[in-house]
């Protein structure tokens, strides 16, 4: 299963998710490491009532096993229904690497 | 002293503390360039610790934060979060009411001092 489905498959068996953008821009960074970066766009009412860290902390929780390796960054825009309608849909851009990844083994 | 040790008296003694990759000045990653100079723009005294230069750092702060990447960014000992949630929170005005606050309660504990 590719990196991209287990992410997935995670999410949804942790979270009622209304909707999920899942991309992969290990690309932007250095070296032939594939499934490096990732982002998240995550909307569920389970974020209701939780603060940002908490929100990002259950989704490292969920992906646990995958972070650090082979799961470097995952930059997360976490949403309940309400607040994504209010964006939208609009999601900042995730930053150009700047050479940090290279010196990971 | 432990690199636990380290670590909490790194949290402990300093208000404002982002652990990055590279610094301020030289930041050697996206996310930790973009949390950088957010904290910047906030215009309070914040320290930091490059992690590239600390391995046992890196290694360790993950666990004890329950936080698995960088940067992190600690306020009054608490953390705040990563590059996404002081992004959001620079945005929306939250930054500068949380980094003033606690820049003013750390002078008023060093005049006590």
């Amino acid at each position: 299963m590719s990196v991209e489905d287990q992410i997935q498959t995670l999410l949804n068996e942790g979270l009622n998710l209304v909707h999920m953008e899942l991309e992969n821009e290990s690309h932007m960074h250095g070296g032939n490491r594939l499934d490096t970066h990732f982002k998240l766009v995550a909307v569920s009412d389970d974020f209701q009532g939780k603060r940002l860290i908490q929100r990002h902390q259950t989704i490292f929780g969920l992906l646990s096993d995958l972070m650090q390796n082979p799961i470097h960054a995952l930059s997360m825009h976490l949403y309940t229904q309400a607040e994504w309608a209010e964006k939208s849909g609009l999601v900042p851009a995730s930053p150009k690497c700047m050479g940090g990844s290279k010196q990971d083994k | 002293m432990s690199t636990l040790e380290t670590i909490k008296e790194q949290i402990e003694s300093n208000a404002i503390l982002l652990y990055m990759k590279g610094t301020p000045r030289f930041p050697q990653c996206g996310f930790s360039s973009r949390a950088s100079e957010a904290l910047m723009s906030c215009n309070e005294r914040f320290a930091f610790v490059n992690i590239l230069e600390n391995p046992d750092i890196r290694a360790e702060l993950p666990k004890y934060a329950n936080w698995p990447t960088f940067p992190q960014l600690w306020v009054n000992g608490e953390l705040v979060g990563g590059c996404d949630i002081i992004c959001d929170m620079a945005a929306s005005g939250e930054l500068q009411t949380l980094v003033s606050e606690a820049a003013k309660s750390e002078e008023g504990d060093n005049a006590e001092g």
